[in-house]
């Protein structure tokens, strides 16, 4: 519908413009550069139009949501009455809320440093060039293409208290079972080891190409210097791919702090909301307990702190290309 | 050149307006012979396809069942409210009904001169009612109960319990630490299936969901909690679904559990499993058991077609007689809704002999707070989980909740 409305906007303005020049003398030498002005718009229009109808309109629907009483009844009827701030004194005042937004902290934290780490030190090994390499990266990115709900089914059969094979394997070294998603105190833990396996593949791609980037003359020249091992990787390795850290580190905190389904797969929140998130929590609110106006609130938060994080990637990428 | 551009873009803005156009007109009446169409949405599967033909051939219309994903239903009446292209019948379950009538996508009942087939369990009329009206009828109901391993419960010595205290003392001893055997299973999940399973206990010693926090709510929650802290029932039980519990049940590690009749044919099916079941049991032996109301109910939603939704109430009529409640109740195995209906059947049925027995005193969840339900069912859940994992004490866990529950 928008997109409809906008594309006649452009044809209207560009009757209004092309009007008053038809006639006149100079209309010959005119018309050329208005054409390509015109034609200048109609390059933009595309990516305006994309940008106005999939991000700009849900955003200010979601404000506009957190700001009404937003019920199951809104849908037939259409009829939100405005209620100012009131949902978000609702959720602010809510106890759930400080629970929500330290578990959403642990998870973001747990999942990005561990991540990190792990994938970096993955994309270092896989530097090195050795028989079958090629194939085990490759292997490395199977937690991707498998459909996030099955991977979640499988977890949480793995981490099974009675008969998971998680708790099997440690048996046989005496261990008595673990109650992995069973305990408020170890669901989340289990909850960050999840995500952490999911997200090792999207790490250690992106160091990886950012490893190939690096000259190997530098290795070599530092290598007759005796800079090698730690101290290679510590002055060279690094600082060259101090860019590329950045942009694995802010958007993967982007990426797991709006995580819902492997949460839900696994937990569903649960036990007794000790793996609620910020994202599960509006989840919960809208579409289980209909509380629209709440959830969107809710969501609002959450966007607030991606947006402060993808500034610091706008920030970070800009300066790259001033360099 | 440039024209041509121009004319491109509009050409290609109109081609849009005319995709939408098409899409809008998607849901025209399509008659065959004359004969009106019906189109009845619901989550079940194609078995019911057979009864909505006959119900289809009395009232005479063809009927086009549309079978939707359960978790789905929901999320898709809401959209078809507000796109104007509800099913002339709808199908929801019972604890739905009040908020879906609540934002007048549905009509009364009344108004096509449909009402509640005499005998139908109280609970049933209750659970279709909003502000009053009847808008929606369910022909076949269910509720839980506490199905026993009958082979296990000999073994042990025992009857099946009918008292809270019977009931710890017996899950104590039916349970084998040894081989993994717990006495007792339930699912204390954090969905309001968790909910629903607790209600027995809380409802019967006199629970109210417009204030949690009561005596008799504290001793429930200290019986679920006293069952797993003897080690009668598993601490993995606020992880599990009803389905889980079942599992459990017909692997031989639960001895008891409190399940529904749908979970018959898999118990049926499962090779030498000798169980039966009673009514949950009560605090005091003299308590009548007061059980959460399950099964859908059927809905003529505002489709602006009077001619129409004349034909689906009559539609919705015909599935609610006795006879066709009957058939209903052989495909799903649940309880037909008519009390005398529902007594023959268990006369053939003897497995759902508790069922009956339960649904006739059973409680829609909307009874008292209608469309604000889903609240308190969420605070209760947190209340058991909270009690369950030790975050608090039952007192407290209750307390909170009814903070929650506004």
């Amino acid at each position: 519908m928008t997109s409809v409305s906008d594309m006649t906007s452009v044809g209207g303005r560009l009757d209004r413009r092309a009007r008053p020049t038809a006639g006149g003398p100079t209309a010959p030498r005119r018309r050329p550069r208005l054409g390509r002005q015109v034609a200048r718009w109609l390059f933009v229009a595309p990516a305006v139009i994309f940008v106005l109808v999939f991000f700009g309109y849900p955003i200010v629907q979601n404000v506009m949501m957190s700001l009404e009483n937003y019920t199951t009844t809104t849908f037939y009827t259409g009829e939100a009455p405005w209620v100012g701030f009131a949902n978000y004194v609702t959720v602010f005042t809510n106890p759930l809320f400080t629970t929500t937004v330290i578990n959403t902290a642990l998870f973001t934290v747990g999942s990005i440093v561990c991540q990190f780490v792990l994938g970096l030190g993955l994309a270092l090994f896989f530097k090195r060039h050795f028989p079958l390499g090629g194939f085990l990266r490759s292997l490395l990115l199977l937690p991707w293409l498998l459909p996030l709900i099955a991977s979640a089914a499988v977890w949480k059969w793995i981490l099974d208290q009675g008969s998971g094979a998680l708790n099997q394997f440690l048996g046989l070294f005496g261990v008595s079972p673990v109650p992995w998603l069973v305990s408020p105190s170890l669901a989340l833990v289990a909850v960050i080891g999840v995500n952490i396996w999911l997200g090792i593949p999207f790490n250690t791609t992106i160091l990886y190409s950012g490893l190939q980037a690096v000259p190997e003359e530098l290795y070599e020249a530092a290598s007759l210097d005796g800079a090698v091992g730690w101290k290679a990787f510590w002055h060279i390795t690094w600082p060259s791919i101090r860019s590329v850290v950045g942009v694995v580190v802010v958007l993967g905190v982007v990426y797991t702090l709006k995580v819902v389904d492997i949460i839900l797969g696994l937990t569903g929140g649960g036990p007794a909301n000790s793996t609620q998130t910020l994202a599960t929590w509006a989840y919960q609110n809208s579409f289980v307990q209909f509380l629209f106006g709440q959830g969107a609130a809710v969501s609002n938060v959450l966007i607030a702190v991606s947006l402060v994080f993808a500034l610091v990637y706008l920030s970070m990428t800009r300066k790259e290309v001033d360099e | 050149m440039k024209n041509s551009r121009v004319f491109a873009a509009l050409a290609g803005a109109a081609s849009i307006t005319l995709a939408l156009a098409a899409c809008g007109s998607g849901s025209s009446t399509a008659s065959s012979g004359g004969k009106q169409t019906l189109t009845i949405e619901d989550y079940y599967t194609s078995t019911y396809d057979p009864l909505y033909k006959d119900c289809g051939q009395q009232v005479g219309v063809n009927v086009n069942p549309v079978h939707v994903a359960g978790a789905a239903l929901i999320a898709k009446v809401l959209q078809q409210a507000s796109s104007r292209t509800l099913p002339d019948v709808l199908m929801l379950d019972n604890p739905d009904v009040q908020q879906i009538a609540a934002t007048g996508a549905l009509a009364p009942l009344k108004d096509f001169g449909v009402s509640a087939p005499a005998g139908d369990v109280p609970g049933v009329v209750n659970a279709g009612t909003y502000n009053g009206q009847v808008y929606g009828l369910a022909p076949v109901i269910n509720s839980i109960a506490l199905y026993y391993n009958v082979d296990m419960l000999k073994a042990a010595g025992i009857t099946p319990p009918k008292t809270w205290d019977e009931l710890k003392a017996d899950a104590s001893k039916l349970t084998d630490a040894s081989k993994g055997v717990y006495g007792f299973a339930m699912s204390n999940i954090n969905t309001y299936e968790g909910t629903w399973q607790f209600l027995p206990f809380f409802w019967t010693n006199g629970g109210d969901e417009k204030n949690i926090n009561s005596p008799g709510a504290q001793q429930a929650l200290q019986l679920v909690v006293d069952l797993q802290n003897n080690g009668s029932m598993s601490k993995s039980s606020v992880t599990w679904s009803q389905q889980d519990v079942n599992n459990q049940f017909m692997a031989g590690k639960a001895a008891m559990m409190i399940n529904g009749p749908w979970q018959l044919p898999a118990l049926n099916g499962t090779k030498g499993l000798n169980f039966a079941s009673v009514p949950i049991p009560t605090r005091t032996a003299d308590q009548q058991i007061v059980s959460p109301l399950g099964g859908e109910t059927f809905n003529v939603p505002q489709t602006g077609d009077k001619t129409k939704m004349g034909l689906a109430a009559k539609f919705v009529n015909c599935l609610n007689t006795p006879a066709t409640q009957v058939k209903i109740a052989g495909i799903s195995g649940n309880v037909p809704a008519q009390e005398s209906a529902a007594a023959d059947w268990a006369k053939s049925h003897p497995q759902v002999q508790s069922f009956v027995e339960t649904v006739k005193t059973a409680r829609a969840r909307t009874a008292e707070l209608g469309p604000k339900w889903p609240t308190a069912a969420t605070a209760i859940y947190t209340a058991v989980q909270n009690a369950l994992t030790g975050k608090a004490s039952p007192a407290d866990a209750l307390q909170q909740a009814q903070a929650q529950n506004k």
